[in-house]
């Protein structure tokens, strides 16, 4: 496919739906196996939950457009069904159609549509929806299952609760509970290794995120375990929806900072927070908060390691 | 010193005073348009918040408590911070005067900004201590103004924006708000 | 303008929720439930009506200077009144209301009268003006802690009004900090949209 070649110029650019479409082509491809899996795991019940969420994120987003009198074909250049996708692999396989629904239109209208449409947005909208579902139906955003819709605790809530966790094999290859996306660490991380190599996100973001997450989860000391530097940071990267977030959350091009020092600095932030939150909170899983502080942070990263010139190599790209 | 810690981190990020608490909504969406005047809107009330909780503490201990007039609370502590505030900005009028151009009448407003009345009654409602009251008021502040700063972050990229005519302004500001106060959740529980 | 006009525009045109955009910080705090909204919303006139009329009474006698701590006290004296009748005689209202009562004092709405209005006008007028903002201010309160209570308990003044929906299961945001910021601003954003569309 030939890529009409647009001017060279600084950042923020303007996406033409061109490059987009094919972005978030891929984005969706990459996504693919992960989801694939979700299916094979527990059952052809959640291709329902799969379809709601993205049909109600673009419906939404035609929808709104619609009202705003604005062309409709940025509905169908691909970024309503990826962000319908990544909330539907975000919440757990016992969630009623409706609540994915719902989430995809808040996702789209209030994560996206009102600050301007795509590239305005702080937050990323799949998890902004997510959180404000976390907060709106808190039990059912929990009830985590098993193959055959078996109630079951994910790994991380094992961990807390001081019980024995899945090994590590089990954890990489996707053998345990958890939201639809989050489990098969594997396939994830093929996934992310194909957008890397297509320069599609910058692996900085992920390697930050991870690495910090990693380094604290093994450095800090928590109540089971009050001595430094004898955590389980294996554990604690495969588990809960890490990858899932450091790939393909953090690395949202609107919603992250455009520097390559800023990008490490929020995979950084993300990672501390998340790993505060998961050794020391009240939730057991904090990725997508983590992520949320950091978008919320990111003009503020970028302002300041932009650097004040242009032409200056600071910061550069 | 435990207890100062755990007051620390809960005025900042468990039960931030914008973000949680409602206090200081109207400087809030008002003053944090540019993130230079936001940072200096968050220092002056840092002062003024600190300053408010130890001279509220000494009166509340040693003249309304003893007198039995704590049913003037409301009236004497909001003269207290009314004085407090007019102090500060002949200070800051003296020594940045684009600052306090910059911040115009936001300024004398910080007298009826609900998070410096609140946190001083707040601080007599927990009955803390002199240290406790004053490191309260301390965190507290540097919550409003960590999110103030972060908030005029997000609106000064924002300006570039489409927003719906009806959105502009106000409403996209609270929705905002709500995103990034939904954000803090996080927190929840980490004490 | 007529009285009737000062009365009125308190409501509608210059509604001081949602067109001045004052008392924001009451306005989120206790719209978790109508009854809270309301008792708040009725609290506020109270304070504003008095102080609007004694400001007004005083406003030959006020120097300028110091015009604004003088309203400050006279405001203080009201909101103090108000909240010791209340912890009397509604104790379980005044302590859901918590700390916002005496925060009536702050409330920017009460100060900005003072200042643009009653410290200018008559007596009367300034009444009206305080009457009319005050049911502006109550109006606007009610709205947005019945969709608050509404979605995110089920319930309007602690009734279950939702009940013939069996499956309803309420949208907690709704009565926690961030679903009271989104409401306020679609709400205004709403209104906004629907100003335009008249004009």
């Amino acid at each position: 496919m030939e890529i009409n070649k647009l001017t060279v110029s600084s950042s923020p650019h303007l996406h033409s739906n061109n490059t987009v479409l094919r972005a978030m082509l891929w984005v969706l491809a990459a996504l693919t196996p992960a989801t694939l899996f979700a299916v094979y795991y527990y059952g052809a019940y959640v291709v329902v939950i799969l379809l709601s969420s993205t049909a109600a994120a673009v419906a939404t987003e035609a929808l709104i457009l619609k009202l705003r009198r604005k062309p409709l074909r940025a509905a169908v250049d691909g970024s309503a069904a990826v962000t319908g996708l990544l909330l539907a692999l975000n919440v757990p396989a016992s969630a009623p159609w409706w609540l994915v629904a719902i989430g995809a239109g808040v996702a789209i209208s209030i994560g996206k549509q009102v600050f301007g449409g795509i590239g305005h947005n702080p937050f990323n909208p799949a998890l902004a929806a997510r959180a404000i579902l976390v907060v709106s139906w808190p039990e059912r955003m929990t009830r985590w299952v098993g193959p055959g819709l078996v109630s079951a605790a994910t790994p991380l809530a094992q961990y807390r609760a001081g019980v024995a966790v899945p090994a590590h094999a089990d954890l990489f290859l996707g053998l345990r509970p958890g939201s639809l996306g989050e489990m098969s660490v594997f396939l994830l991380l093929l996934g992310g290794a194909l957008l890397i190599y297509l320069k599609i996100i910058d692996w900085k973001i992920p390697a930050s995120f991870i690495g910090t997450v990693a380094l604290l989860t093994w450095a800090l000391p928590t109540e089971g375990q009050t001595a430094f530097f004898a955590g389980n940071p294996l554990f604690h990267v495969l588990s809960g929806g890490l990858v899932l977030g450091a790939f393909f959350m953090a690395t949202d091009w609107t919603t992250s900072p455009l520097t390559k020092r800023g990008r490490v600095v929020f995979g950084f932030g993300a990672g501390l927070i998340t790993a505060i939150i998961r050794l020391y909170g009240g939730l057991p899983e904090g990725v997508t908060f983590a992520i949320l502080i950091m978008n919320a942070c990111t003009p503020l990263i970028d302002r300041y390691t932009l650097g004040k010139s242009f032409g200056s190599t600071r910061g550069a790209m | 010193m435990g207890e100062i810690v755990i007051i620390f981190f809960s005025a900042i990020l468990i039960n931030n005073f914008v973000l949680i608490r409602f206090l200081g909504i109207c400087p809030f969406l008002g003053i944090s348009q540019k993130v230079e005047t936001a940072v200096g809107m968050s220092l002056a009330v840092i002062f003024v918040m600190t300053v408010a909780s130890l001279a509220t503490w000494v009166v509340q201990t040693y003249v309304l408590l003893p007198y039995d007039l704590v049913y003037l609370r409301t009236i004497v502590f909001i003269l207290v911070i009314a004085v407090l505030v007019q102090f500060v900005e002949m200070v800051i009028q003296k020594s940045s005067p684009t600052l306090y151009q910059a911040l115009g009448v936001y300024l004398p407003l910080i007298t009826t900004n609900c998070a410096v009345l609140g946190v001083t009654i707040l601080n007599l409602n927990e009955a803390y201590n002199l240290l406790q009251a004053l490191a309260h008021g301390f965190a507290a502040a540097v919550g409003f103004g960590l999110a103030i700063v972060v908030f005029a972050g997000i609106r000064e990229r924002l300006e570039l924006a489409e927003i719906p005519e009806a959105l502009q302004g106000f409403p996209i500001a609270l929705i905002i708000a709500g995103l990034l106060s939904i954000s803090f959740f996080g927190f929840q529980g980490l004490l | 303008m007529n009285d009737i006009k000062v009365l009125w525009r308190g409501i509608f045109d210059e509604n001081p929720t949602f067109r001045l955009l004052l008392g924001m910080c009451p306005t989120l705090a206790v719209s978790i439930a109508a009854n809270q909204g309301l008792g708040m919303g009725l609290a506020t006139t109270a304070v504003l009506v008095a102080s609007n009329i004694l400001i007004s009474l005083l406003r030959s006698v006020i120097p300028d200077k110091i015009r604004i701590p003088c309203f400050i006290v006279v405001i203080a004296t009201f909101a103090t009144m108000v909240d010791l009748i209340m912890a009397a005689f509604v104790p379980a209202l005044h302590q859901v209301l918590g700390i916002f009562i005496p925060l009536i004092v702050v409330n920017c709405i009460i100060l900005q009268r003072a200042e643009a209005f009653a410290s200018k006008n008559t007596v009367w007028r300034s009444a009206l003006d305080g009457v009319g903002m005050g049911i502006g201010f109550t109006i606007a309160l009610l709205m947005v802690s019945a969709i608050r209570e509404i979605l995110g308990s089920g319930t309007l003044f602690g009734l279950h009004v939702l009940g013939f929906w069996q499956s309803f299961e309420p949208m907690r945001i709704m009565v926690s900090p961030p679903g009271a910021f989104i409401v306020l601003g679609l709400l205004i954003g709403l209104i906004n949209s629907l100003s335009m569309r008249r004009v």
